[in-house]
């Protein structure tokens, strides 16, 4: 709306407060003690209980998650970013914790979900791009120019001005991506991101993930994916079952299933 | 979002929202104010002039404007036939609300949907006073208009599932699953709002919400 | 203070209002009228929401209708729409949604179809055509009782609606899916 149309001429007006934060936010990117980790985390809906114990270490660059439905792993994903906080135990970010610190963790992991539909929030591409900056108060000449960089980077600007509405699945799950990737967090959950998609946008997703500069953690059935990772953790009614290199766990993973 | 919205190169279409609207309003007051015929003349001759002005095609105008001057018309018809005393009054209201329905349509063709959407964001930013969020109101209006087509195909193909059960009349199965499904995205588009950094307890920025 | 999700839930019931004016409108049979199912999305967003959000998300609605998009059935929409004689129907959903969820919230908390049933009949029929029925007789020039008689033909369809709002919320509170307490 008025958002999008006022970003595009982008008078600079800087307001000093703003320009700190958005060199807050720059830093952010900087790789400091890049690392998630759970002490004796446990979790539960109401008196049903999905995580038990979980105390883990993440530095690695790229982490698959595996697990079957219900292994608690969609959950796992959730308390990386502070969305979910654990019923006991605590999940810290780069020394922040979740539950002390959520927003600010929010700001260093970003999150995708499996589908595009409910991530998209604002009618036209790029007033969805802009959203999530907005709601980090950015200074306006910021945010034209991360949307503009991200639009062409992940190869929307054809679409800037288009309903996401009229976009194929795989278009709608790229700019779910992008419209996380463009506030710039220092890591990225994907809760089974290539689930909905077909072969040739499932692709395009991977190919997306594997060039990251951030740490990527991914939620996935998908062990195609997967097999290039540093490290691959199997989730089974909510317990560690394996832990290492997919060449190992995938495996694990696989004999478990059978 | 093109709405009704019918471009053209014209004076009229470029006037911003809020003029044409509190043009509405005003010409509105005078119709209603002025005794007998003459509001519904002086409206008339507005709405034909804009209609002009504004270079639209009269067949489409009229289109728009077809269900309510027919159902006018029909009570219209109705109400003389009965009470055959006093047909003059009613023709004369009939005559000024068909008048003004021509003029608000004439607004509604002329002005984008996202115009009139900036326009109440302006309003809402007026009401602060009495504890109304403008950025929340503007969160929300951007949401349905991204919701609208998204829950139209869902009601769709509910629809279209139950007609394959044969359970097509059948409107209590159709709003069922309807209403999980709107209450499962709910939670989803909840967390997905969240975690790009929303915060509902922030008041956004002033004075607007997208300056 | 609206929450995140009380946001979404404005907006996502906003949006199945607009959803249902776009699909063809559901006949039946022995009705002369067919039944457009936006009334039904009104008692919906009042017993499942509750007062506050229930009448935000109609308010949302109407305000999309006045700006220009073309939400009621039929493909119909503008202000001119709602100033035509039917628009006080259409104008008065806020508020329908509103005592329809205010009833609830007091007299229909739990999944009892009956309950759920009077307060979509008291906030979705008679709010609405209390508000309808005046506006209809000003803009057509009618008396009150003409006014009141004209509109007696979607008396039964509301009434059919009323109900399937009742079951499809008691439906939905049996679920738990969500408590109008949210």
């Amino acid at each position: 709306m008025r958002a999008a149309r006022n970003l595009i001429p982008g008078t600079p007006r800087p307001n000093p407060l703003r320009t700190f934060r958005a060199q807050q936010n720059r830093n952010a990117k900087a790789p400091l003690p890049s690392m998630i980790e759970l002490r004796s985390v446990t979790h539960a809906y109401g008196d049903r209980p999905v995580l038990h114990d979980l105390s883990l270490r993440l530095t690695e660059r790229r982490i698959a998650i595996l697990g079957g439905n219900g292994s608690g792993k969609s959950t796992f994903a959730r308390l990386l970013n502070g969305l979910i906080v654990p019923t006991a135990g605590s999940v810290a970010v780069d020394g922040l914790d979740t539950r002390r610190d959520g927003r600010a963790v929010r700001q260093r992991v970003g999150f995708v979900f499996q589908n595009p539909d409910t991530q998209i929030v604002y009618p036209t591409v790029e007033e969805d791009l802009a959203f999530g900056l907005r709601a980090r108060r950015l200074p306006k000449d910021e945010i034209a120019r991360r949307v503009s960089a991200a639009l062409e980077r992940y190869g929307l600007d054809r679409y800037r001005h288009q309903p996401a509405h009229q976009m194929s699945g795989g278009e709608k799950q790229l700019l779910a991506i992008a419209g996380v990737l463009v506030l710039e967090p220092a890591h990225v959950v994907f809760d089974e991101p290539t689930t909905l998609l077909d072969l040739r946008n499932r692709r395009k997703v991977i190919e997306l993930l594997r060039g990251l500069p951030q740490t990527v953690i991914v939620v996935t059935h998908d062990l195609d994916m997967v097999k290039d990772f540093d490290r691959a953790l199997v989730l089974e009614d909510g317990r560690i079952v394996a832990d290492g290199p997919p060449a190992d766990a995938v495996p694990a993973y696989v004999a478990r299933l059978g | 979002m093109l709405g009704l919205y019918l471009h053209r190169d014209s004076a009229i279409h470029r006037l911003p929202a809020g003029v044409k609207m509190g043009g509405l309003l005003l010409l509105t007051l005078v119709v209603l104010a002025l005794p007998g015929g003459w509001g519904a003349l002086a409206a008339g001759l507005a709405g034909a002039g804009v209609l002009v002005a504004a270079k639209l095609p009269a067949g489409r105008v009229l289109r728009e404007l077809r269900s309510p001057v027919v159902m006018l018309t029909l009570l219209f018809g109705f109400q003389a036939l009965l009470a055959g005393t006093g047909w003059e009054d009613t023709a004369i209201a009939v005559a000024r609300f068909a008048a003004l329905i021509l003029l608000a349509t004439l607004v509604t063709l002329t002005t984008r949907v996202m115009d009139m959407v900036e326009l109440f964001e302006r309003l809402f930013a007026r009401l602060r006073p009495l504890g109304v969020n403008p950025a929340k109101m503007a969160l929300m209006l951007a949401l349905t208009i991204r919701f609208i087509p998204l829950l139209g195909d869902q009601v769709r193909e509910v629809r279209m599932a139950q007609r394959a059960r044969g359970v097509e009349r059948n409107i209590a199965a159709l709003f069922v699953p309807l209403l999980v499904k709107i209450l499962t995205m709910a939670d989803d588009l909840t967390a997905a709002l969240e975690a790009r950094g929303y915060d509902p307890a922030d008041p956004g920025p002033e004075p607007g919400p997208h300056r | 203070m609206l929450s995140t999700r009380d946001l979404v839930l404005c907006a996502l019931f906003a949006a199945l209002l607009g959803g249902l004016g776009m699909a063809p409108p559901i006949p039946l049979g022995f009705l002369p009228v067919p039944v457009t199912a936006q009334t039904l999305g009104v008692m919906l967003a009042g017993t499942i929401l509750g007062a506050k959000r229930g009448g935000l998300a109609a308010l949302l609605f109407v305000l999309l209708v006045a700006a220009g998009l073309p939400l009621l059935a039929g493909g119909r929409g503008g202000i001119g729409v709602l100033m035509g004689p039917t628009g006080g129907f259409v104008l008065s959903w806020p508020l329908g949604a509103f005592v329809t969820g205010w009833l609830a919230e007091r007299f229909a908390t739990g999944a009892n179809p009956l309950r759920l049933f009077a307060v979509s009949v008291a906030g979705g029929i008679l709010m609405v055509y209390a508000c309808g029925i005046p506006w209809l007789s000003l803009v057509a020039g009618l008396s009150l009782e003409k006014a009141a008689f004209g509109t007696l033909a979607f008396v039964p369809g509301d009434l059919i609606k009323a109900g399937v709002a009742a079951f499809a919320a008691s439906a939905v509170r049996r679920a738990g899916v969500l408590p109008i307490h949210a």
